[in-house]
Protein backbone atom coordinates (compact mmCIF):
# COMPACT_ATOMS: atom_id res chain seq x y z
CA UNK A 1 0.00 0.00 0.00
CA UNK A 2 1.16 3.57 -0.81
CA UNK A 3 1.35 6.36 1.42
CA UNK A 4 -1.66 7.87 -0.39
CA UNK A 5 -3.55 4.37 -0.06
CA UNK A 6 -2.94 4.23 3.59
CA UNK A 7 -3.91 8.35 4.00
CA UNK A 8 -7.37 7.53 2.22
CA UNK A 9 -8.25 4.47 4.35
CA UNK A 10 -7.48 6.74 7.53
CA UNK A 11 -10.04 9.41 5.75
CA UNK A 12 -12.65 6.50 4.96
CA UNK A 13 -12.36 5.63 8.73
CA UNK A 14 -13.22 9.21 9.42
CA UNK A 15 -15.47 9.64 7.06
CA UNK A 16 -17.85 6.68 9.00
CA UNK A 17 -16.99 7.95 12.51
CA UNK A 18 -17.50 11.72 12.09
CA UNK A 19 -20.01 12.02 8.61
CA UNK A 20 -21.19 15.52 9.71
CA UNK A 21 -17.50 16.89 9.33
CA UNK A 22 -16.00 18.15 6.66
CA UNK A 23 -12.73 15.49 6.10
CA UNK A 24 -11.44 16.66 2.76
CA UNK A 25 -9.72 19.48 4.20
CA UNK A 26 -7.96 17.94 7.34
CA UNK A 27 -4.29 19.62 7.54
CA UNK A 28 -1.92 16.59 8.14
CA UNK A 29 0.08 18.05 10.55
CA UNK A 30 -2.66 19.97 13.15
CA UNK A 31 -3.96 17.88 15.71
CA UNK A 32 -7.13 15.57 14.37
CA UNK A 33 -9.03 16.63 17.55
CA UNK A 34 -8.59 20.09 16.49
CA UNK A 35 -10.16 20.02 12.99
CA UNK A 36 -13.21 17.81 13.53
CA UNK A 37 -14.83 16.80 16.65
CA UNK A 38 -13.87 13.90 17.91
CA UNK A 39 -12.88 12.26 21.57
CA UNK A 40 -11.49 9.32 23.37
CA UNK A 41 -14.66 6.86 21.64
CA UNK A 42 -13.70 7.98 18.80
CA UNK A 43 -9.72 7.46 18.77
CA UNK A 44 -11.36 3.79 19.93
CA UNK A 45 -13.26 3.39 16.29
CA UNK A 46 -10.44 4.01 14.48
CA UNK A 47 -8.34 1.33 16.55
CA UNK A 48 -11.22 -1.21 16.25
CA UNK A 49 -11.78 -0.63 12.26
CA UNK A 50 -7.79 -0.96 12.11
CA UNK A 51 -8.13 -4.17 13.39
CA UNK A 52 -11.36 -5.04 11.84
CA UNK A 53 -9.48 -3.94 8.52
CA UNK A 54 -6.06 -5.20 8.95
CA UNK A 55 -5.98 -7.01 11.71
CA UNK A 56 -3.40 -4.52 12.77
CA UNK A 57 -3.21 -3.81 16.56
CA UNK A 58 -2.25 -0.24 18.29
CA UNK A 59 -0.99 -0.90 21.90
CA UNK A 60 -2.77 1.91 24.30
CA UNK A 61 0.71 3.54 24.37
CA UNK A 62 0.78 3.94 20.41
CA UNK A 63 -2.44 5.92 20.52
CA UNK A 64 -0.30 9.01 20.37
CA UNK A 65 0.34 8.51 17.08
CA UNK A 66 -2.83 8.96 16.30
CA UNK A 67 -3.49 12.22 16.98
CA UNK A 68 -2.29 13.71 13.45
CA UNK A 69 -3.00 12.71 10.23
CA UNK A 70 0.54 12.64 9.08
CA UNK A 71 0.93 10.71 12.53
CA UNK A 72 -1.05 8.34 11.52
CA UNK A 73 0.19 7.60 8.13
CA UNK A 74 3.84 7.43 9.03
CA UNK A 75 3.12 5.31 12.07
CA UNK A 76 0.73 2.51 9.79
CA UNK A 77 2.39 2.77 6.51
CA UNK A 78 4.96 0.40 7.23
CA UNK A 79 2.06 -2.24 9.09
CA UNK A 80 0.27 -2.18 5.88
CA UNK A 81 3.18 -2.05 3.69
CA UNK A 82 3.32 -5.66 2.41
CA UNK A 83 -0.73 -5.49 2.33
CA UNK A 84 -3.17 -5.28 -1.09
CA UNK A 85 -5.74 -2.10 -0.41
CA UNK A 86 -8.33 -4.10 0.84
CA UNK A 87 -11.86 -3.48 0.73
CA UNK A 88 -12.66 -0.69 3.02
CA UNK B 1 -52.05 -31.20 33.53
CA UNK B 2 -49.21 -28.54 33.37
CA UNK B 3 -47.76 -27.97 30.44
CA UNK B 4 -43.76 -28.71 30.14
CA UNK B 5 -41.70 -25.63 31.07
CA UNK B 6 -40.49 -23.97 27.80
CA UNK B 7 -37.08 -24.35 26.62
CA UNK B 8 -35.88 -21.27 26.37
CA UNK B 9 -32.61 -22.20 25.10
CA UNK B 10 -33.75 -23.69 22.44
CA UNK B 11 -31.99 -24.29 19.72
CA UNK B 12 -28.96 -22.26 20.94
CA UNK B 13 -25.54 -23.68 19.24
CA UNK B 14 -23.02 -25.46 21.57
CA UNK B 15 -20.47 -22.90 21.43
CA UNK B 16 -20.54 -19.13 20.52
CA UNK B 17 -17.47 -16.89 20.24
CA UNK B 18 -18.63 -14.38 23.29
CA UNK B 19 -21.97 -14.98 25.37
CA UNK B 20 -22.98 -11.85 27.74
CA UNK B 21 -24.84 -11.88 30.94
CA UNK B 22 -27.31 -9.39 30.78
CA UNK B 23 -29.08 -6.81 28.68
CA UNK B 24 -28.39 -3.83 30.48
CA UNK B 25 -27.37 -1.05 28.11
CA UNK B 26 -23.64 -2.05 28.38
CA UNK B 27 -24.78 -6.04 27.90
CA UNK B 28 -26.95 -4.75 24.25
CA UNK B 29 -23.66 -2.21 23.32
CA UNK B 30 -21.17 -4.60 23.36
CA UNK B 31 -23.16 -7.73 21.80
CA UNK B 32 -24.16 -5.38 18.87
CA UNK B 33 -20.68 -4.32 18.43
CA UNK B 34 -19.33 -7.59 18.96
CA UNK B 35 -21.79 -9.22 16.40
CA UNK B 36 -21.08 -6.55 13.77
CA UNK B 37 -17.43 -7.47 14.16
CA UNK B 38 -18.40 -10.60 13.11
CA UNK B 39 -18.16 -13.04 15.99
CA UNK B 40 -20.75 -14.94 17.35
CA UNK B 41 -23.08 -13.97 20.00
CA UNK B 42 -25.22 -15.57 22.56
CA UNK B 43 -27.08 -12.71 24.77
CA UNK B 44 -28.24 -14.43 27.88
CA UNK B 45 -30.78 -12.17 29.67
CA UNK B 46 -32.69 -13.42 33.02
CA UNK B 47 -35.40 -11.39 32.57
CA UNK B 48 -38.64 -11.69 30.08
CA UNK B 49 -37.40 -7.85 28.97
CA UNK B 50 -34.61 -6.39 27.44
CA UNK B 51 -32.70 -3.51 29.28
CA UNK B 52 -31.83 -3.88 32.74
CA UNK B 53 -32.48 -0.75 34.54
CA UNK B 54 -33.50 1.02 30.99
CA UNK B 55 -36.62 -0.44 31.46
CA UNK B 56 -40.68 0.35 31.51
CA UNK B 57 -43.92 -1.23 32.39
CA UNK B 58 -47.33 -0.71 31.61
CA UNK B 59 -50.58 -0.96 33.53
CA UNK B 60 -54.53 -1.10 33.10
CA UNK B 61 -55.71 2.19 31.91
CA UNK B 62 -53.20 2.64 29.65
CA UNK B 63 -50.68 3.44 31.24
CA UNK B 64 -46.33 3.46 31.07
CA UNK B 65 -43.64 3.90 33.34
CA UNK B 66 -40.75 4.37 31.96
CA UNK B 67 -38.09 3.72 35.09
CA UNK B 68 -34.35 5.24 34.17
CA UNK B 69 -35.52 7.85 31.31
CA UNK B 70 -34.84 10.88 33.16
CA UNK B 71 -32.68 12.21 31.19
CA UNK B 72 -29.19 11.54 29.91
CA UNK B 73 -26.07 13.85 28.28
CA UNK B 74 -25.96 14.87 24.68
CA UNK B 75 -23.41 12.51 24.14
CA UNK B 76 -26.04 9.95 23.87
CA UNK B 77 -26.93 11.00 20.21
CA UNK B 78 -23.62 9.92 19.29
CA UNK B 79 -22.98 6.76 21.13
CA UNK B 80 -26.54 5.73 19.71
CA UNK B 81 -25.42 6.50 15.93
CA UNK B 82 -21.93 4.80 15.81
CA UNK B 83 -23.42 1.89 17.98
CA UNK B 84 -26.92 1.63 17.26
CA UNK B 85 -28.30 3.11 13.98
CA UNK B 86 -29.12 6.32 12.88
CA UNK B 87 -32.75 6.06 12.78
CA UNK B 88 -32.41 5.47 17.12
CA UNK B 89 -30.15 8.60 17.24
CA UNK B 90 -32.69 10.70 15.67
CA UNK B 91 -34.87 10.20 18.28
CA UNK B 92 -33.33 12.12 20.86
CA UNK B 93 -34.51 15.63 22.22
CA UNK B 94 -33.75 18.04 24.90
CA UNK B 95 -35.49 18.49 28.22
CA UNK B 96 -35.65 22.32 28.25
CA UNK B 97 -36.66 23.11 31.63
CA UNK B 98 -35.04 22.10 34.81
CA UNK B 99 -36.42 23.16 37.68
CA UNK B 100 -34.56 23.73 41.13
CA UNK B 101 -37.26 23.93 44.31
CA UNK B 102 -35.65 24.25 47.81
CA UNK B 103 -35.63 26.61 50.98
CA UNK B 104 -31.95 28.07 49.53
CA UNK B 105 -33.00 29.08 45.81
CA UNK B 106 -35.65 28.31 42.97
CA UNK B 107 -34.66 28.28 39.50
CA UNK B 108 -35.46 27.32 35.97
CA UNK B 109 -32.72 26.24 33.66
CA UNK B 110 -31.68 24.64 30.08
CA UNK B 111 -29.31 22.83 32.14
CA UNK B 112 -26.26 23.63 30.24
CA UNK B 113 -23.32 25.39 30.58
CA UNK B 114 -24.25 29.22 29.52
CA UNK B 115 -27.15 29.17 31.47
CA UNK B 116 -25.45 28.03 34.45
CA UNK B 117 -22.70 30.19 34.38
CA UNK B 118 -25.20 33.10 34.24
CA UNK B 119 -27.35 31.71 36.68
CA UNK B 120 -23.89 31.31 38.93
CA UNK B 121 -23.14 34.95 38.05
CA UNK B 122 -26.75 36.67 38.39
CA UNK B 123 -28.38 34.35 41.08
CA UNK B 124 -25.46 33.28 43.35
CA UNK B 125 -23.23 36.16 42.62
CA UNK B 126 -20.09 34.00 41.85
CA UNK B 127 -17.45 35.99 39.81
CA UNK B 128 -17.12 35.32 36.30
CA UNK B 129 -13.26 34.28 36.69
CA UNK B 130 -14.38 31.83 39.35
CA UNK B 131 -16.89 30.38 36.70
CA UNK B 132 -14.83 29.82 34.41
CA UNK B 133 -12.01 28.29 36.16
CA UNK B 134 -14.44 25.93 38.07
CA UNK B 135 -15.86 24.74 34.32
CA UNK B 136 -12.06 24.24 33.24
CA UNK B 137 -10.63 22.22 36.03
CA UNK B 138 -13.62 19.22 35.60
CA UNK B 139 -13.37 19.42 32.31
CA UNK B 140 -10.21 18.83 32.37
CA UNK B 141 -10.72 16.05 34.17
CA UNK B 142 -9.97 12.16 32.93
CA UNK B 143 -10.79 8.82 34.67
CA UNK B 144 -6.99 7.77 34.78
CA UNK B 145 -6.32 10.92 36.87
CA UNK B 146 -5.10 10.20 39.85
CA UNK B 147 -7.21 10.36 42.11
CA UNK B 148 -6.80 13.14 44.72
CA UNK B 149 -9.79 15.34 45.75
CA UNK B 150 -13.02 14.85 46.34
CA UNK B 151 -15.81 16.65 45.36
CA UNK B 152 -16.35 18.26 48.42
CA UNK B 153 -12.67 19.77 48.32
CA UNK B 154 -13.51 20.95 44.58
CA UNK B 155 -16.36 22.60 45.91
CA UNK B 156 -14.84 23.95 48.89
CA UNK B 157 -11.59 25.30 46.95
CA UNK B 158 -13.62 27.04 43.87
CA UNK B 159 -16.93 28.22 46.06
CA UNK B 160 -16.03 28.13 49.97
CA UNK B 161 -18.84 28.15 52.37
CA UNK B 162 -21.56 28.08 49.66
CA UNK B 163 -23.30 25.28 50.31
CA UNK B 164 -26.37 26.90 47.76
CA UNK B 165 -23.92 27.08 45.56
CA UNK B 166 -22.92 23.47 45.92
CA UNK B 167 -26.36 21.79 45.99
CA UNK B 168 -27.04 23.55 42.57
CA UNK B 169 -24.32 21.88 41.24
CA UNK B 170 -24.31 18.84 43.21
CA UNK B 171 -27.92 18.05 43.81
CA UNK B 172 -28.51 16.75 39.79
CA UNK B 173 -25.19 14.61 39.85
CA UNK B 174 -26.65 12.95 42.82
CA UNK B 175 -29.55 11.97 41.43
CA UNK B 176 -28.02 10.83 37.97
CA UNK B 177 -25.32 8.78 39.51
CA UNK B 178 -25.45 8.05 43.07
CA UNK B 179 -21.91 9.95 43.63
CA UNK B 180 -21.40 12.10 47.03
CA UNK B 181 -19.45 14.97 48.20
CA UNK B 182 -17.29 12.44 49.26
CA UNK B 183 -16.39 10.77 46.16
CA UNK B 184 -13.57 11.02 44.27
CA UNK B 185 -14.25 14.89 42.33
CA UNK B 186 -13.71 12.92 39.12
CA UNK B 187 -16.62 11.22 39.58
CA UNK B 188 -18.63 14.46 39.80
CA UNK B 189 -16.25 16.26 37.11
CA UNK B 190 -16.91 13.85 34.43
CA UNK B 191 -20.73 13.36 34.56
CA UNK B 192 -21.52 17.06 35.40
CA UNK B 193 -18.91 18.25 32.32
CA UNK B 194 -21.60 15.81 30.05
CA UNK B 195 -24.66 17.23 30.87
CA UNK B 196 -22.95 20.84 30.98
CA UNK B 197 -21.85 19.97 27.36
CA UNK B 198 -24.79 20.84 25.96
CA UNK B 199 -27.70 19.92 28.67
CA UNK B 200 -30.06 17.06 29.27
CA UNK B 201 -31.53 14.79 26.52
CA UNK B 202 -34.17 12.23 26.44
CA UNK B 203 -35.43 9.44 24.11
CA UNK B 204 -39.13 10.13 21.86
CA UNK B 205 -40.99 7.20 21.63
CA UNK B 206 -40.09 5.86 25.31
CA UNK B 207 -37.80 3.49 26.93
CA UNK B 208 -40.03 0.90 25.23
CA UNK B 209 -39.48 1.87 21.52
CA UNK B 210 -35.73 2.53 22.17
CA UNK B 211 -35.37 -0.91 23.87
CA UNK B 212 -37.51 -2.58 21.09
CA UNK B 213 -35.16 -0.91 18.49
CA UNK B 214 -32.04 -2.18 19.77
CA UNK B 215 -33.70 -5.73 19.65
CA UNK B 216 -34.09 -5.80 15.83
CA UNK B 217 -30.75 -4.46 15.48
CA UNK B 218 -29.06 -7.26 17.69
CA UNK B 219 -31.18 -9.40 15.36
CA UNK B 220 -30.18 -8.36 12.39
CA UNK B 221 -26.61 -8.29 13.43
CA UNK B 222 -27.15 -12.03 13.87
CA UNK B 223 -26.92 -12.13 17.98
CA UNK B 224 -28.51 -14.80 19.59
CA UNK B 225 -30.86 -13.56 22.18
CA UNK B 226 -32.18 -15.35 25.02
CA UNK B 227 -34.43 -14.15 27.67
CA UNK B 228 -35.57 -15.97 31.04
CA UNK B 229 -32.21 -17.53 30.43
CA UNK B 230 -30.16 -17.31 33.76
CA UNK B 231 -26.38 -17.23 33.38
CA UNK B 232 -25.21 -19.45 36.99
CA UNK B 233 -21.96 -20.35 35.95
CA UNK B 234 -19.27 -19.49 33.99
CA UNK B 235 -16.89 -22.16 33.56
CA UNK B 236 -13.08 -21.20 34.12
CA UNK B 237 -9.70 -24.22 33.59
CA UNK B 238 -6.60 -23.32 33.74
CA UNK B 239 -7.10 -19.45 33.94
CA UNK B 240 -8.94 -19.13 31.03
CA UNK B 241 -13.00 -19.57 30.48
CA UNK B 242 -14.27 -22.40 28.66
CA UNK B 243 -18.18 -21.88 29.15
CA UNK B 244 -21.30 -21.21 30.85
CA UNK B 245 -24.41 -23.01 32.66
CA UNK B 246 -27.51 -21.64 31.91
CA UNK B 247 -31.13 -22.50 32.98
CA UNK B 248 -28.75 -25.69 33.63
CA UNK B 249 -27.56 -26.43 30.20
CA UNK B 250 -23.97 -26.12 29.26
CA UNK B 251 -22.30 -24.34 26.96
CA UNK B 252 -18.92 -23.51 25.28
CA UNK B 253 -17.26 -19.76 24.88
CA UNK B 254 -14.33 -18.11 24.47
CA UNK B 255 -14.98 -15.11 26.16
CA UNK B 256 -17.70 -14.03 28.75
CA UNK B 257 -18.95 -10.02 28.63
CA UNK B 258 -20.81 -9.93 32.19
CA UNK B 259 -22.66 -7.23 32.38
CA UNK B 260 -24.14 -8.42 35.64
CA UNK B 261 -22.57 -6.63 38.84
CA UNK B 262 -19.39 -6.53 38.91
CA UNK B 263 -19.16 -8.17 42.70
CA UNK B 264 -21.85 -11.21 41.32
CA UNK B 265 -19.71 -11.69 38.25
CA UNK B 266 -16.67 -12.49 40.44
CA UNK B 267 -17.60 -14.31 43.54
CA UNK B 268 -20.46 -16.27 42.32
CA UNK B 269 -20.71 -16.49 39.15
CA UNK B 270 -16.84 -17.14 38.33
CA UNK B 271 -15.43 -18.01 42.33
CA UNK B 272 -13.19 -16.54 44.27
CA UNK B 273 -11.14 -19.57 43.74
CA UNK B 274 -9.84 -18.62 40.01
CA UNK B 275 -8.62 -15.38 41.16
CA UNK B 276 -5.27 -14.37 42.77
CA UNK B 277 -6.18 -14.28 46.47
CA UNK B 278 -4.25 -10.57 46.86
CA UNK B 279 -7.02 -9.36 43.70
CA UNK B 280 -9.68 -11.16 45.44
CA UNK B 281 -8.65 -8.36 48.94
CA UNK B 282 -9.09 -5.50 46.33
CA UNK B 283 -12.38 -7.12 45.43
CA UNK B 284 -13.20 -7.01 49.44
CA UNK B 285 -12.81 -3.55 49.32
CA UNK B 286 -14.91 -2.42 46.44
CA UNK B 287 -18.68 -0.68 47.73
CA UNK B 288 -21.91 -1.12 46.36
CA UNK B 289 -23.31 2.28 45.01
CA UNK B 290 -26.96 2.83 46.77
CA UNK B 291 -30.49 2.17 45.05
CA UNK B 292 -33.23 3.87 44.53
CA UNK B 293 -36.90 4.30 45.73
CA UNK B 294 -39.73 5.78 42.79
CA UNK B 295 -42.98 6.15 43.16
CA UNK B 296 -45.10 6.09 39.39
CA UNK B 297 -48.34 7.97 38.90
CA UNK B 298 -50.07 7.68 36.07
CA UNK B 299 -52.55 10.30 34.98
CA UNK B 300 -56.54 9.43 33.94
CA UNK B 301 -56.54 9.73 30.36
CA UNK B 302 -58.12 12.60 29.15
CA UNK B 303 -56.69 14.65 32.56
CA UNK B 304 -53.80 17.10 31.53
CA UNK B 305 -50.82 18.05 33.05
CA UNK B 306 -49.96 21.76 33.02
CA UNK B 307 -45.81 22.27 31.85
CA UNK B 308 -44.40 22.38 35.09
CA UNK B 309 -41.17 21.86 34.30
CA UNK B 310 -39.60 18.27 32.92
CA UNK B 311 -37.26 17.53 35.56
CA UNK B 312 -37.73 19.02 38.65
CA UNK B 313 -35.04 18.48 41.83
CA UNK B 314 -37.59 19.39 45.00
CA UNK B 315 -36.26 19.37 48.32
CA UNK B 316 -37.63 20.41 52.15
CA UNK B 317 -34.42 19.65 53.64
CA UNK B 318 -32.54 22.99 54.24
CA UNK B 319 -29.06 22.26 52.79
CA UNK B 320 -28.18 19.73 50.39
CA UNK B 321 -26.87 16.75 52.87
CA UNK B 322 -26.14 13.03 51.14
CA UNK B 323 -27.35 11.45 54.89
CA UNK B 324 -30.48 13.03 53.95
CA UNK B 325 -31.22 11.96 50.54
CA UNK B 326 -30.31 8.84 51.28
CA UNK B 327 -33.02 8.66 54.58
CA UNK B 328 -36.17 6.90 54.23
CA UNK B 329 -37.77 10.22 55.64
CA UNK B 330 -36.80 11.32 52.37
CA UNK B 331 -38.34 15.06 51.59
CA UNK B 332 -35.61 15.52 48.76
CA UNK B 333 -36.98 13.87 45.30
CA UNK B 334 -36.40 14.15 41.22
CA UNK B 335 -40.04 14.70 39.44
CA UNK B 336 -39.80 13.54 36.08
CA UNK B 337 -42.85 14.69 34.16
CA UNK B 338 -43.71 12.97 31.03
CA UNK B 339 -45.77 15.09 28.46
CA UNK B 340 -47.38 13.77 25.34
CA UNK B 341 -44.38 14.46 23.89
CA UNK B 342 -42.52 11.52 24.84
CA UNK B 343 -44.75 9.18 23.19
CA UNK B 344 -46.55 11.22 20.51
CA UNK B 345 -49.93 10.09 19.78
CA UNK B 346 -50.55 8.65 22.82
CA UNK B 347 -52.03 11.92 24.67
CA UNK B 348 -51.11 10.59 27.63
CA UNK B 349 -49.30 12.08 31.12
CA UNK B 350 -46.98 10.20 33.54
CA UNK B 351 -45.07 11.53 36.24
CA UNK B 352 -42.32 9.53 37.89
CA UNK B 353 -40.66 10.64 41.27
CA UNK B 354 -37.37 9.35 42.33
CA UNK B 355 -34.97 9.55 45.70
CA UNK B 356 -31.49 8.02 46.39
CA UNK B 357 -32.38 4.81 48.59
CA UNK B 358 -30.43 2.61 50.98
CA UNK B 359 -31.10 -1.39 50.83
CA UNK B 360 -30.83 -2.30 54.39
CA UNK B 361 -33.48 0.47 55.30
CA UNK B 362 -36.26 -1.73 52.96
CA UNK B 363 -35.22 -5.15 53.27
CA UNK B 364 -35.35 -6.57 56.62
CA UNK B 365 -39.21 -5.05 57.32
CA UNK B 366 -41.86 -7.89 57.45
CA UNK B 367 -43.94 -7.80 54.72
CA UNK B 368 -47.28 -5.88 56.58
CA UNK B 369 -44.38 -3.21 57.42
CA UNK B 370 -43.16 -3.45 54.16
CA UNK B 371 -46.64 -2.65 52.29
CA UNK B 372 -47.27 -0.05 55.10
CA UNK B 373 -43.88 1.89 54.19
CA UNK B 374 -44.47 1.56 50.43
CA UNK B 375 -47.72 3.29 50.90
CA UNK B 376 -46.31 5.87 53.26
CA UNK B 377 -43.58 6.37 50.24
CA UNK B 378 -46.82 7.23 47.78
CA UNK B 379 -48.83 9.18 49.81
CA UNK B 380 -45.96 11.54 50.59
CA UNK B 381 -45.08 11.97 46.94
CA UNK B 382 -48.96 12.83 46.36
CA UNK B 383 -48.41 15.37 49.09
CA UNK B 384 -45.43 16.91 47.96
CA UNK B 385 -46.76 17.02 44.10
CA UNK B 386 -49.34 18.62 45.51
CA UNK B 387 -47.69 21.97 45.64
CA UNK B 388 -46.66 22.10 41.90
CA UNK B 389 -49.53 20.02 40.04
CA UNK B 390 -52.69 20.97 42.48
CA UNK B 391 -55.32 18.69 42.54
CA UNK B 392 -52.92 15.54 41.54
CA UNK B 393 -54.77 13.41 43.39
CA UNK B 394 -58.04 13.80 41.66
CA UNK B 395 -55.93 13.28 38.21
CA UNK B 396 -54.22 10.24 39.07
CA UNK B 397 -55.50 6.77 38.28
CA UNK B 398 -52.30 4.53 39.31
CA UNK B 399 -50.03 5.00 41.65
CA UNK B 400 -47.43 2.51 42.76
CA UNK B 401 -43.96 2.15 44.19
CA UNK B 402 -40.40 0.63 43.70
CA UNK B 403 -38.12 0.29 46.62
CA UNK B 404 -34.43 -1.05 46.74
CA UNK B 405 -35.84 -4.90 46.74
CA UNK B 406 -37.73 -4.06 43.69
CA UNK B 407 -34.27 -3.16 41.92
CA UNK B 408 -32.95 -6.47 43.48
CA UNK B 409 -35.45 -8.86 41.99
CA UNK B 410 -35.59 -7.27 38.44
CA UNK B 411 -31.47 -7.16 38.03
CA UNK B 412 -30.01 -9.54 40.34
CA UNK B 413 -28.22 -6.65 41.16
CA UNK B 414 -26.89 -7.09 44.84
CA UNK B 415 -28.78 -4.39 47.60
CA UNK B 416 -30.50 -3.41 43.98
CA UNK B 417 -27.60 -1.00 43.14
CA UNK B 418 -28.97 1.34 40.84
CA UNK B 419 -25.19 2.52 39.91
CA UNK B 420 -22.95 0.05 40.38
CA UNK B 421 -20.06 0.32 42.51
CA UNK B 422 -17.98 3.47 43.72
CA UNK B 423 -14.79 4.28 42.19
CA UNK B 424 -12.78 1.48 43.18
CA UNK B 425 -14.66 -0.77 41.19
CA UNK B 426 -13.49 0.24 37.68
CA UNK B 427 -10.03 -1.23 37.95
CA UNK B 428 -11.14 -4.42 39.34
CA UNK B 429 -13.18 -4.29 36.16
CA UNK B 430 -10.70 -3.04 34.07
CA UNK B 431 -8.02 -5.88 35.36
CA UNK B 432 -10.97 -8.44 35.67
CA UNK B 433 -9.02 -10.24 31.96
CA UNK B 434 -5.32 -10.27 33.67
CA UNK B 435 -6.40 -12.70 36.27
CA UNK B 436 -8.97 -14.69 33.75
CA UNK B 437 -8.18 -14.54 30.16
CA UNK B 438 -11.53 -14.29 28.14
CA UNK B 439 -13.31 -13.41 31.42
CA UNK B 440 -14.71 -9.56 30.85
CA UNK B 441 -16.93 -7.10 32.69
CA UNK B 442 -18.74 -3.68 31.58
CA UNK B 443 -21.59 -2.52 33.18
CA UNK B 444 -22.05 0.32 35.92
CA UNK B 445 -18.85 0.84 37.56
CA UNK B 446 -16.99 3.44 39.42
CA UNK B 447 -19.32 5.65 39.27
CA UNK B 448 -18.47 6.95 35.98
CA UNK B 449 -19.26 3.87 33.78
CA UNK B 450 -22.87 4.41 34.67
CA UNK B 451 -25.83 5.94 33.62
CA UNK B 452 -26.83 5.22 30.01
CA UNK B 453 -24.47 7.21 28.39
CA UNK B 454 -21.81 5.78 30.72
CA UNK B 455 -22.91 1.98 30.66
CA UNK B 456 -23.24 2.09 26.70
CA UNK B 457 -19.77 3.39 26.00
CA UNK B 458 -18.66 1.03 28.54
CA UNK B 459 -19.72 -1.52 26.93
CA UNK B 460 -18.06 -0.37 23.94
CA UNK B 461 -14.59 -0.19 25.57
CA UNK B 462 -14.70 -3.49 26.86
CA UNK B 463 -16.33 -5.15 23.08
CA UNK B 464 -12.96 -3.63 22.26
CA UNK B 465 -10.86 -5.90 24.54
CA UNK B 466 -13.28 -8.67 23.64
CA UNK B 467 -12.26 -8.13 20.05
CA UNK B 468 -8.09 -7.76 20.83
CA UNK B 469 -8.65 -11.13 22.85
CA UNK B 470 -10.98 -13.16 20.11
CA UNK B 471 -8.38 -12.13 16.87
CA UNK B 472 -5.36 -12.92 19.04
CA UNK B 473 -7.22 -16.61 19.56
CA UNK B 474 -7.99 -16.68 15.97
CA UNK B 475 -5.94 -14.41 13.59
CA UNK B 476 -7.43 -15.73 10.57
CA UNK B 477 -10.63 -13.26 11.41
CA UNK B 478 -9.98 -10.31 9.12
CA UNK B 479 -12.29 -9.07 7.21
CA UNK B 480 -10.73 -7.34 4.60
CA UNK B 481 -9.34 -10.81 3.69
CA UNK B 482 -12.68 -12.37 3.32
C1 LIG C 1 -34.34 4.58 39.41
C2 LIG C 1 -33.24 4.80 38.45
C3 LIG C 1 -33.22 5.93 37.66
C4 LIG C 1 -32.18 6.15 36.75
N1 LIG C 1 -32.24 7.24 35.95
C5 LIG C 1 -31.31 7.43 34.99
C6 LIG C 1 -31.39 8.51 34.08
O1 LIG C 1 -32.31 9.31 34.11
N2 LIG C 1 -30.42 8.67 33.16
C7 LIG C 1 -29.37 7.81 33.06
O2 LIG C 1 -28.52 7.99 32.21
N3 LIG C 1 -29.28 6.75 33.92
C8 LIG C 1 -30.22 6.55 34.87
N4 LIG C 1 -30.12 5.48 35.73
C9 LIG C 1 -28.97 4.61 35.64
C10 LIG C 1 -29.01 3.71 34.42
O3 LIG C 1 -30.31 3.20 34.25
C11 LIG C 1 -28.02 2.58 34.58
O4 LIG C 1 -26.76 3.09 34.94
C12 LIG C 1 -27.83 1.76 33.32
O5 LIG C 1 -29.08 1.47 32.71
C13 LIG C 1 -27.10 0.52 33.70
O6 LIG C 1 -26.85 -0.30 32.63
P1 LIG C 1 -25.93 -1.57 32.80
O7 LIG C 1 -25.56 -2.00 31.45
O8 LIG C 1 -24.85 -1.29 33.75
O9 LIG C 1 -26.77 -2.74 33.42
P2 LIG C 1 -28.19 -3.02 34.03
O10 LIG C 1 -29.21 -2.12 33.47
O11 LIG C 1 -28.01 -3.09 35.48
O12 LIG C 1 -28.47 -4.45 33.43
C14 LIG C 1 -27.88 -5.64 33.85
C15 LIG C 1 -28.67 -6.76 33.23
O13 LIG C 1 -28.05 -8.00 33.53
C16 LIG C 1 -29.04 -8.95 33.83
N5 LIG C 1 -28.41 -10.01 34.62
C17 LIG C 1 -27.71 -9.87 35.77
N6 LIG C 1 -27.25 -11.06 36.18
C18 LIG C 1 -27.65 -11.98 35.26
C19 LIG C 1 -27.46 -13.39 35.13
N7 LIG C 1 -26.75 -14.09 36.00
N8 LIG C 1 -28.00 -14.01 34.05
C20 LIG C 1 -28.73 -13.31 33.12
N9 LIG C 1 -28.93 -11.98 33.21
C21 LIG C 1 -28.40 -11.32 34.27
C22 LIG C 1 -30.08 -8.16 34.56
O14 LIG C 1 -31.33 -8.80 34.57
C23 LIG C 1 -30.08 -6.86 33.75
O15 LIG C 1 -30.97 -6.93 32.66
C24 LIG C 1 -31.15 5.23 36.65
C25 LIG C 1 -31.16 4.08 37.44
C26 LIG C 1 -32.19 3.85 38.33
C27 LIG C 1 -32.23 2.60 39.12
Amino acid sequence: MTIEEVRQIILNILADIAPDEDISSIDDNTKLRDQIDLDSMDFLDIVMELRKRFNIEVPEKDYEHLATMAGCVSYLTPLLKNRPLASS
Amino acid sequence: MNKPPRNWLKGVLSAYDTVVIGSGLAGMTSANLLAKLGHKVLLAEHHYNMGGMATWFKRKGGHVMDISLHGFPCGMIKTLRKYWTQDISHRVIQLKNVRFDNPQFSVNTSFDKIDFTHILRERFGILREVIDEFFLTVRDMNFYDEVVMTTRELFEKYFPGRTDVWRFLMEPITYANGSTLDDPAITYGIVFSNFMDKGVFTYQGGTDHLIKEMKQELLRNGVDIRTHCMVEKIYVDDKTVQGVRINGQDIQCKSVLSNSNLLTTIEQLTGEEHFDPEFIKEVKKVRLNNSSCQVYMGIKTGETVPNVGDLLFSSEADEYCTDQILSKDVTSRTFSFYYPEIRPGTNRYSIVSSTNARYQDWANLSESEYKKDKHHLEQTTLDALEKYVPGIRKKVDHVEASTPKTFKRYTLHPSGTSFGTKFEGLKISRDLPKQINGLFHAGSVGIIMSGWLGAANYGVIVANETDKYLRQLSPSLVTASA
